[in-house]
């Protein structure tokens, strides 16, 4: 197993290109008046403005917290830019004509900004770096009241919205990263779904860090209304860089009574190269509210990239009868390390959450579930069933599961299931005698193990969390 | 042509093969028969190249090329099949995905178009016929849950499948009742073409009666010590392998 180990070839990261574009990039270093000339630079109103001061005040005064298993390369905040506008040049005038490089990156990426995304059934609202390239599709969308725009946009166009909604699943002081990320987000989306209105098409943002020693701090926020439905995908991709760059985003999620709201991602943020060096600190706070009775939330995550993962997409269940998913593949490699699981809080009566949690850990990764399960007095008759499993290959990584439960109502049932398993070489050389090769074999195997989690996904992110779990290993066993 | 000279491996240090010589022509069914520990196993498993023998001396060529030097999947693109002593399980990948990433290997192997999903579907069902392998099988994970007669008759199915140029059969029979004997015996014979060969390593003549070895060759100890025709394993049958022995001064 150790030659196995060792040999196959590391295929290097696939979207390690950078994108020629003019920048706007304003100094680096993080204080008051960084805060105001971002606030500033986007034109917002006072009110924004002093939420962000707000936070900036809180997460001066706090410490990055240290509780992950994680080895953390220390960040050096002030050796950051906090905005980073690609379409400066691009977006001058009133044309609002997209650079032909920037276009060229999508088309790298496989995202088609065209309305031939329409035969896919997908609207995408691309953001590089700080800005929202463009948005597809708001104008159908708009039609049915659905609001589906960056951020910025929605601060001008939506302020009462936003305004409501903003920093209200994760307020500033909610941690360490998501007070930062209060305080400089740059750009991110704003979706709406108006009472009783089912999106007919899956909205997807594509997150791509570009500019060199940016940070991106990207905000998201998701409101479904009352009997609405939405299914919303983000993908993540950055460009390979030698040093480490900064992630830290916020995505909040408000679902009302009756409404239901599936998010997913397939993060492949630059992992660092195979000696650990560089990669995207990916410290990332998510969590959805289900305020309404009878509400619905899912998150499907695959992770397979950055350096360090720091991020526990949660639910917090006032609603009763509300249902929570959590449904994640975490892969790491080489020198990777993710630390990652979620929080399920039980609030109204009856609610009922699933987590279904899938490590796979190569290389000399670490690789760590960390969930809470949180059951208060109020929650008569609440549900937990969680269900982590850890796949090894090879034996110089590790996989780690950190549950805890906090149990406060005798009515409540809470499952929890950890099973840990290795990739035998008897299953490889089997594979290999049928004629399929070590990496196929692999692939295969492993999206055998991930598949409850992948078939979550709807069917285009499939394919694609398939493709990237391969590439993903590639090299991991040889 | 199989040709195999004076091959040595070993498996944690220890030597199993002593120097082996063996050729198998085009067509040729060829049956080893030994006591157990003469190294049977050992010396299909170097064939196709698992990685856990290491052979210290020798060579083996598969129509003229070195099989040594080649990865076990490799060796398998080119036309050669091991039926498993003991399959092992595969939890997750259902044999449905699993076959479909072996003849899409086999066929890329071959320079052949990849068989598109309801051609590829329909082959699994003609193929599942032949050795009367259940449907509810096909859908499972490999292996997973399969009896130990499941397991053996999955394997020819999968060579079945893959319709290999050279088969070695490592004590397909063991474990099989009589009619899941003829059953797999009687799929193989179906299954095979005129220029197919096959290694069959059985204890029973039972599995010959059915397949009708051109050539039998007794192992002990690590080395061929005798080839004949089908009588030699009727004698077998009969005599056991002391005889022998005392023949060849072990």
């Amino acid at each position: 197993m150790e030659d196995i180990t060792r040999d196959i070839v590391n295929k290097d990261y696939e979207y390690g290109f950078t994108t020629d574009v003019e920048t706007e990039v304003i100094d680096k270093g993080l204080s008051e008046d960084v805060v105001r000339l971002i606030s500033e630079k986007k034109g917002e109103p006072e009110w924004l403005l002093e939420f962000r001061l707000q936070a900036y005040r809180y997460w001066a005064g706090q410490k990055q917290p240290e509780w992950g298993h994680l080895d953390m390369p220390e960040i050096n905040y002030q050796d950051i830019s906090y905005y980073a506008d690609p379409t400066k040049s691009a977006m001058s005038g009133d044309s609002k004509e997209i650079d032909p490089e920037l276009m060229k990156t999508f088309d790298k990426l496989g995202i088609p900004l065209e309305e031939r995304m329409a035969l896919a059934g997908t609207a995408v609202d691309a953001v590089m770096d700080s800005v929202s390239v463009k948005t597809t599709f708001s104008a159908k969308l708009k039609e049915m009241g659905i609001i589906f725009m960056s951020i910025s946009e929605a601060v001008r166009e939506h302020p009462d919205l936003v305004r409501e909604y903003l920093g209200s699943v994760v307020p500033y002081r909610d941690n360490y990263f998501a007070a930062l990320n209060s305080a400089v987000f740059s750009d991110g989306s704003f979706v709406y779904i108006p009472k009783g209105v089912r999106c007919p098409m899956e909205l997807s943002t594509y997150f791509r860090i570009n500019a060199r020693g940016t940070g991106q701090f990207e905000r998201t926020l998701i409101v479904c209304d009352d009997d609405a439905y939405v299914s919303y995908l983000e993908g993540c991709t950055a460009p390979m860089r030698d040093e480490n760059q900064l992630h830290a985003a916020i995505v909040e999620i408000v679902v009302k009574e009756n409404a239901e709201v599936k998010y997913s991602t397939v993060q492949n943020w630059y992992p660092g190269d195979k000696n650990g060096k560089g990669g995207v600190l990916n410290l990332v706070t998510k969590r959805g509210h289900l305020r309404g009775a009878n509400s619905r939330l899912s998150w499907t995550q695959v992770e397979t990239g950055s350096a360090v993962t720091w991020k526990y997409p949660s639910c917090v269940l006032s609603g009763d009868n509300s249902q929570a998913e959590f449904y994640s593949v975490a892969v790491t490699n080489n020198f990777q390390q993710a630390d990652t699981g979620t929080k399920m809080i039980h609030i109204g009566r009856n609610t009922k959450s699933t987590i279904i949690s899938k490590g796979i850990s190569a290389g000399r990764s670490q690789n760590s579930y960390r969930g809470l399960v949180k059951v208060a007095p109020s929650a008569q008759g609440a549900r937990n069933y969680s269900s982590c499993d850890s796949l090894l290959l090879g034996s110089k990584c590790g996989a780690h599961t950190f549950p805890y439960m906090d149990v406060r109502n005798s009515s409540a049932i809470v499952e929890h299931e950890a099973t840990t398993s290795k990739i035998s070489e008897e299953q490889l050389f089997y594979c290999q005698q049928r004629g399929i090769n070590t990496e196929d074999a692999v692939s295969l195997i492993v999206n055998g193990y991930a598949k409850d989690v992948i078939n979550k996904l709807p069917m285009e992110f499939a394919v694609e969390a398939q493709k990237l779990l391969g590439v993903s290993l590639e090299g991991s066993i040889g | 042509m199989l040709k195999i000279r004076n091959l040595h491996a070993s498996i944690n240090g220890k030597e199993i093969l002593k120097g082996v010589n063996l050729t198998i022509q085009d067509g040729q069914i060829h049956a080893i028969m030994g006591t157990n520990g003469a190294g049977k196993s050992t010396l299909s498993n170097v064939i196709v190249g698992n990685p856990l023998y290491r052979v210290t001396q020798g060579e083996i060529t598969f129509n003229g090329q070195n099989l040594l030097e080649l990865k076990p999947d490799e060796r398998a693109n080119m036309g050669i099949f091991m039926s498993f002593q003991q399959p092992v399980e595969i939890p997750g990948v259902s044999m449905t995905n699993f076959m479909r990433a072996a003849v899409n290997a086999r066929y890329k192997a071959q320079g052949r178009e990849q068989l598109s999903a309801g051609d590829f579907l329909k082959l699994m069902r003609e193929k599942r016929k032949i050795v009367e392998l259940d449907t509810k099988l096909t859908s499972r994970s490999v292996n997973e849950g399969f009896s130990g007669g499941e397991k053996k008759r999955n394997e020819i199915f999968q060579m079945a499948m893959l319709e290999p140029e050279f088969c070695i059969l490592d004590e397909t029979d063991s474990g099989l009742d009589v009619d899941a004997l003829r059953i797999v015996a009687e799929g193989f014979n179906k299954l095979r073409k005129p220029n197919t060969s096959a290694m069959v390593i059985t204890h029973y003549v039972r599995l010959l009666d059915y397949l009708k070895p051109d050539v039998v060759s007794v192992m002990i100890d690590g080395r061929i010590v005798k080839t004949g025709d089908a009588t030699l394993a009727e004698m077998i049958e009969h005599r056991g392998f002391d005889w022998i022995k005392e023949e060849v001064g072990l």
